[in-house]
């Protein structure tokens, strides 16, 4: 293209053969990044460079690229996804960086998340907290209610599409100085405190998942909100407080 | 000899699922824990199929390449699911939903199946709203309906922009309530690599555990295929850039038969390709074209000064403007189907009218400035604004276009770093959906006995082109509804049969090969990465199996493709370490499978002397470069059969397409 300008980048990358290995930061130079691209494509292109010299690729997850399936991540300086709010790293393009500027890239931080190789953490404690609960308990025969026999209120069906949002990147986890899920379960639970479905079991539901929650090794929150701010799908700190509200009146009705 | 027996129903149309759920045969609920069931794939179609076998008291392996079943592309489709709920009193039916898809495939979809899929749609809707899904709803309570193009009635279910996202988070829901009581279990960052087949019978796979690069065996009754679709043959395509066609591939290898390749939906409304290192294409709504005037300029050197950037769209004035399909489609305009308006736009782009300022020159306007004229003007009658200035106009028409596509026009703008609301959307047509896919007869089912295929990885239900709002629905269908119906029809000849031994020569030999092709990977250091393979390929199928297709490049195509398949194994480089963690053998695997399916594909697509859906042939078009369909010799689904390295050689059986319930007529949208 001939408006688009090339950058010339430092990048510090952590590289980490697996999780019994020790990591450091490798100093890699890329040159002729177009504006135009991607963050994760400008990963490719350093990738090919590696490959075409015999190396070895950096590691790193991402599949959908248009912001919606949760599976990139990255602390790109010092942030989850990046200098820009509202997006997940496939969204994020150079040309919010500088002509030689240094970027520092990490893995998500947090022990819940144990490093895999390079860039790439292993997110199951999320699943293990859906099968904890994350669920309404339906069969699925095709016998179901028909669906207009439930009635939901407008507003109730988008606030709990709002929290449904949720795509599951853990940048809340990574970003927050506990290492807290809260906003990540938060959103599942509010979702269904929201909706009529589902009520029977809410209680169980809310015990289990937080439960299930602090056995993964996530710390507590703090409210402090960094999640809140990282969270590419602009999840609200109030489905913590629906999360709170409902454990504690499960937890007294249990006690 | 054919094995094709489609074993469609006897008997009228609207009886046909029911009578044939009443004479299948059943496994009891005391029985079925003696069967094992792999589920390769957790996308719709999967991971509703999964849930769904688990729960009724299968043992179910679930495998998925992603590290969550969550994040299968399914989580990408936006605009909605259809079902014949007739909610809106508009005169939907059953009938009515399968007549739509019927001519929106270009009657080149199986009847039977499509009426089943419109007969279950309603209870699809009935299972995710008792699930949780968050649907749009109305201020009585009710759900709201949209209407989708190419269709008359509201139709459409929705959950904002995100319907295949809430979809796909509901079944992994039922996923994930079935792996908490030890119903399923779950093999994320696993590949399947292999089939192997038994005395005949699908009896397992080889998977390959992308985190320790071990090669696994596992074995059960019967494997269900729900690996998607394989646009990425394309290398640029709106898929995921992990999707592939390697496990369909794999047991077309195996046997069954491949139908209809060359049956590829593009979409006409993608950001344009914007330089040599582009990884992916983003797709801008559908939705967007009830709103949006598509135009390139009339005049070429105002195109060529848009190019050099010395001109800015919105500079040009409308009677300076070709709004192409308004002129050739008067009678739908900008709402014409995904294919009429892909090739218009390519035929403008190829004829040197195209805007974009790279090599391709590939991209045209969508401009919003009508509509916002147009809802500006509106707003301020209703808000008792007499004489409104140009701006008040133009502020009341902003609020609302972002009211309606806010959030398109954000992460259009995070992309280009254009405005659109001042500048309009250079888009244009890119890879979305694969129509062609492993054959199934009526229960699903390939042609290897015990090996089922669902969702967008079989070719049953959209014949040459697909409709929006429809991939949704089949998944789903597919999943909860019809599987699990008629795979207890093949396992009831299975509950004595006991466990499936992985230790038996055919696991050996599947296991071998995989690990022999490993090795070659690992050790071949030849001079090109994978990538380097995958976008030469790309390139061939985009400007010769792509939009537009002539006898003439389609055979050099195939003749392309060989060289370059033979160049990949002579000289393909995969750095790095098996025994761990290695993407770039990852992607070796799947790109030598692309490489044999694009050669497949060509020629189907030269097979097939007609023009219709997805698949454009120029020597097969009307004088004014319209489709032409040739029902008389081209009725039919053309399945491959595999006859080694060689795809020159695979050989085609055809099912004739029966049509007793409607009249096939032409498309014509002028």
């Amino acid at each position: 293209m001939s408006a688009q300008k090339g950058l010339n980048l430092t990048l510090k990358i952590w590289r980490q053969k697996n999780n019994k290995t020790k990591g450091q930061f490798e100093t890699y130079k890329i040159s002729d990044v177009s504006t135009d691209s991607s963050f994760l494509e400008m990963l490719d292109m350093l990738n090919e460079n590696l490959v075409n010299e015999g190396q070895e690729a950096i590691a790193f997850d991402h599949d959908c690229r248009e912001g919606i399936c949760g599976m990139c991540s990255l602390y790109i300086n010092g942030r989850p996804h990046g200098p820009d709010t509202g997006i997940t790293t496939c969204q994020l393009h150079m040309r919010m960086f500088k002509d030689g500027e240094t970027i520092h890239i990490e893995p998500w931080r947090s022990a819940a998340f144990p490093i895999i190789k390079d860039l790439v953490v292993d997110r199951s404690a999320f699943d293990r907290v859906m099968a904890a609960g994350g669920f309404i308990s339906v069969n699925t025969s095709g016998n179901t209610l028909d669906a207009n026999a439930i009635l939901v209120p407008k507003e109730d069906a988008d606030n709990a599409m709002d929290a449904a949002a949720c795509i599951g990147c853990g940048a809340c986890v990574a970003t927050c100085k506990n290492g807290a899920a809260s906003l990540f379960v938060g959103a599942k639970v509010s979702q269904f405190a929201l909706l009529p479905q589902g009520k029977v079991e809410a209680k169980r539901r809310v015990l289990n998942m937080v439960k299930a929650m602090d056995e993964e090794g996530f710390g507590n929150c703090s409210n402090t909100g960094a999640c809140e701010v990282e969270c590419p799908k602009g999840i609200s700190l109030e489905v913590i407080a629906r999360m709170n509200r409902e454990y504690f009146s499960a937890s007294v009705d249990q006690g | 000899m054919s094995k094709l027996d489609s074993r469609i129903p006897a008997g009228p149309l609207a009886d046909k699922w029911k009578n044939h759920k009443d004479h299948m045969n059943l496994v009891s609920p005391n029985n079925r824990d003696k069967i094992d069931i792999i589920v390769v794939g957790t996308g719709l179609a999967g991971g509703s199929a999964a849930a769904t076998l688990a729960e009724q008291g299968y043992n179910v392996k679930a495998f998925c390449y992603q590290d969550s079943p969550r994040r299968a592309h399914s989580i990408a489709a936006q605009g909605g699911i259809n079902a014949a709920k007739n909610y809106q009193g508009d005169g939907d039916s059953t009938y009515r939903l399968f007549y739509d898809t019927i001519k929106g495939g270009d009657y080149r979809s199986r009847e039977a199946n499509v009426y089943r899929l419109a007969e279950v749609s309603a209870s699809i809707i009935d299972q995710c709203v008792a699930q949780g899904v968050p649907f749009g709803r109305e201020y009585g309570g009710q759900l709201d309906n949209r209407s989708f193009g190419g269709v008359q009635v509201k139709r459409t279910f929705y959950a904002k922009g995100q319907t295949g996202q809430q979809l796909l988070l509901g079944a992994y829901s039922a996923v994930s309530r079935q792996i908490g009581k030890g119903r399923i279990k779950m093999y994320n960052r696993h590949e399947m690599l292999d089939l192997v087949i038994v005395d005949g019978k699908a009896r397992g796979i080889i998977a390959r555990n992308l985190v320790t690069g071990e090669i696994e065996r596992h074995s059960a009754h019967a494997v269900v295929i729900a690996s998607g679709g394989y646009g990425n043959v394309y290398f640029l395509s709106t898929n995921a850039m992990g999707s592939n066609v390697s496990a369909a591939w794999k047991i077309h290898k195996k046997g069954a038969y491949f139908a209809n390749p060359c049956y590829v939906q593009i979409h006409p409304t993608c950001i344009p390709v914007h330089g040599t290192a582009q990884s992916k294409l983003t797709l801008m709504s559908e939705s967007l074209r009830n709103s949006g005037r598509i135009w390139v300029p009339k005049n070429i050197e105002d195109a060529v000064a848009i190019r050099e950037g010395k001109l800015r769209p919105e500079n040009i004035a409308p009677e300076n403007r070709d709004y192409y399909l308004e002129r050739r489609y008067p009678a739908f305009g900008n709402l014409v189907p995904r294919d009429v308006a892909s090739r218009a736009a390519k035929e403008r782009c190829d004829a040197g009218y195209g805007i974009e300022n790279n090599d391709t020159h590939e991209g045209v306007y969508l401009d919003f400035s009508t509509e916002i004229q147009k809802k500006g003007k509106e707003a301020a009658v209703e808000k008792n604004i007499h004489n409104p200035t140009d701006q008040q106009i133009y502020d009341l028409g902003k609020a609302w276009i972002e009211e309606k596509y806010g959030n398109l026009f954000v992460m259009y703008e995070k992309i280009t770093a254009d405005n659109p609301y001042v500048t309009p959307m250079k888009i244009y047509p890119a890879v979305h959906y694969t129509m062609g896919g492993v054959w199934v007869d009526y229960n699903l089912q390939s042609t290897i006995p015990g090996c089922f295929v669902i969702g967008e990885a079989n070719f049953s239900d959209h014949g040459a082109n697909r409709l929006g709002a429809s991939a949704l629905m089949q998944g789903l269908a597919d999943g909860y509804f019809v599987l699990p119906y008629t795979i207890a029809d093949y396992l009831s000849a299975d509950i004595r049969t006991g466990e499936i031994p992985t230790n038996s020569p055919a696991f050996d030999a599947a296991e071998k090969e995989i690990q022999d092709k490993v090795n070659f990977f690992m050790t071949n250091n030849g001079k090109h990465s994978v990538d380097y393979f995958h976008k030469k390929l790309g390139h061939i199928m985009w400007n010769k199996v792509g939009m537009g297709r002539t006898p003439e490049g389609l055979q050099e195509a195939i003749k392309e493709i060989e060289d370059v398949r033979k160049e990949f194994w002579a000289d393909v480089r995969v750095p790095g370490d098996a025994n761990g963690m290695n993407m770039e053998l990852e992607k070796a695997f799947r790109v030598a499978d692309f490489l044999e399916l694009g050669q497949l594909m060509a020629k189907d697509a030269l097979a097939r002397e007609e023009s219709c859906g997805g698949h454009f042939r120029w020597d097969h078009a009307t004088p004014e470069g319209e489709a032409e369909r040739d029902d008389e010799n081209f009725k039919y689904v053309a399945a491959w059969e595999y006859q080694g390295d060689d795809i020159n050689q695979e050989t085609m059986h055809k099912e004739d397409l029966i049509y007793e319930n409607i009249e096939v007529k032409t498309r014509s949208y002028k």
